[in-house]
């Protein structure tokens, strides 16, 4: 069994961030992934971040992750990768797997920063190869330089759906269309306009009713839907496609939160259920934290930002800042950061 | 179609050709692949069929989480191809059903 002050399960822009601020006073902390990278999504995303004053803003996704990762080393945070947390309990213990051997984790204080997975969107046809994740696409693309496919479709029109098509027309892709079943583009209209300008058609009110293929995904059948989402008989027209990108909307992962116990809430505009967090980043148990977008679906910069709350309160409950007025005036100036990024919105 | 010079990121790291071996049949894989980016790259999109029903699966999330693209490698089934990085002479199979394990070397 391993002891450590702070635990952070997840790598990513949240949990670094969290382990960072923590590891600054001088809080022995590790952080737990299971990927052989850490960065979470950060190295994927080749656009540049938004945000008016607030930090990062400006640079580009992965030279975020380079950053988090320089600072993680010097201030010596700890980090385990190829490591999948499996368990958690009412001891603070972690129990993780690496290359199938297990082992135990205790933590005075553990931040939960796991994330969020992809949701899809079954239609018949949905599980032939080719069709996949938006996310999945942007992984191979720009992690490992292969393009998914050479004529593509892009489901849902919200930010990761337009970014990732224009990630697309960047590395050489062909798209052929950007549908999504709302009447109006759901993302910001920046991105939107790159797409546009491109001449990438993108159709509204239209929804995906099949893809036909036999070895592979070879046609997307599209279809009109009403105001109400219902399907207009007759509309039906084929597109020639060899992927299909389905961009509609991420799930918090919260399956740790659950199995320690903490409460979770349902928000739909957060996307679903949540753990209930105080300011503090504190869940309703008094050693669990949680940051980023496992606690609601927001941008990057966002939850680094809450990763910091996180590392910061827990060095506070650990004792590690006698000088609290200033760990309070960090802590003030952060949440000014995060309601400004809140409220930003590119025109 | 690999990516071999890209606007923003430049040029493709990765720079040494090994090969695997796909239901026996050796293919060019580069180091620093995953399995299934090299059969990506190479055209090759089935990495299982299913048990029921037969029916061929590829990648869905290509981060290890939905184990779709699951495949026999090395004699040892249902690894999860999108995160596991190929070896040279790595020995591939297109999973059947759940698979089954074989004589490990």
């Amino acid at each position: 069994m391993k002891n450590i002050d702070v635990a952070v399960v997840g790598a990513g822009p949240a949990g670094l961030s969290a382990a960072i601020e923590a590891a600054k006073y001088g809080v022995k902390t590790l952080v737990i992934d299971e990927n052989r990278q850490p960065g979470g999504q950060l190295f994927k995303q080749i656009h540049k971040f938004f945000g008016s004053q607030a930090q990062m803003a400006g640079i580009r996704g992965y030279e975020i992750g380079k950053k988090l990762l320089a600072s993680a080393q010097m201030h010596h945070v700890q980090m385990h990768l190829n490591t999948q947390v499996i368990g958690i309990d009412e001891t603070n213990t972690l129990a993780v797997i690496k290359d199938h051997h297990y082992s135990e984790i205790k933590a005075r204080k553990i931040i939960l920063c796991c994330g969020a997975a992809e949701k899809t969107l079954a239609f018949p046809g949905w599980t032939l190869p080719g069709i996949m994740g938006a996310g999945a696409a942007q992984t191979l693309v720009n992690i490992h330089r292969v393009l998914p496919g050479e004529k593509i479709l892009m489901v849902g029109s919200g930010n990761v759906g337009l970014i990732v098509t224009y990630h697309f027309l960047q590395a050489g892709a062909n798209v052929k269309a950007v549908i999504d079943a709302a009447h109006s583009i759901k993302g910001y209209g920046v991105h939107a306009a790159k797409i546009k300008r491109a001449g990438i058609p993108i159709m509204l009110g239209c929804t995906i009713n099949r893809a036909i293929g036999k070895k592979q995904v070879e046609k997307a059948e599209l279809i009109r839907v009403d105001e109400r989402f219902n399907k207009i008989p007759s509309t039906e027209i084929q597109m020639d496609v060899d992927t299909i990108c389905l961009a509609v909307g991420l799930s918090p992962s919260t399956e740790l939160a659950r199995m320690a116990g903490c409460k979770l809430y349902y928000d739909a505009k957060l996307g679903g259920y949540i753990p209930l967090i105080n300011q503090d980043m504190q869940t309703t148990l008094e050693d669990i934290y949680a940051a980023g977008d496992m606690t609601g679906i927001e941008e990057a910069s966002i939850a680094m930002e809450e990763g910091r709350i996180a590392g910061i309160s827990c060095a506070v409950g650990l004792g590690y800042c006698p000088d609290t007025a200033t760990s309070q005036r960090v802590v003030q100036n952060i949440r000014l950061n995060l309601s400004q990024l809140r409220s930003y919105k590119p025109n | 179609m690999r990516v071999v010079n890209h606007p923003i990121l430049g040029e493709d790291p990765k720079k040494r050709k090994i090969t695997i071996y796909i239901d026996n049949k050796p293919v060019e894989a580069m180091e620093g692949d995953t399995i299934a980016s090299a059969l990506w790259a190479n055209g090759i999109k089935a990495c299982r069929y299913t048990p029921k029903n037969q029916e061929p699966r590829g990648i869905f999330c290509c981060i290890g989480r939905c184990n779709d693209c699951i495949m026999t490698v090395d004699g040892i089934p249902n690894i999860r191809s999108c995160i596991t990085p190929v070896k040279d002479g790595m020995r591939i199979k297109t999973q059947k059903g759940n698979g089954t394990w074989e004589e490990l070397k």
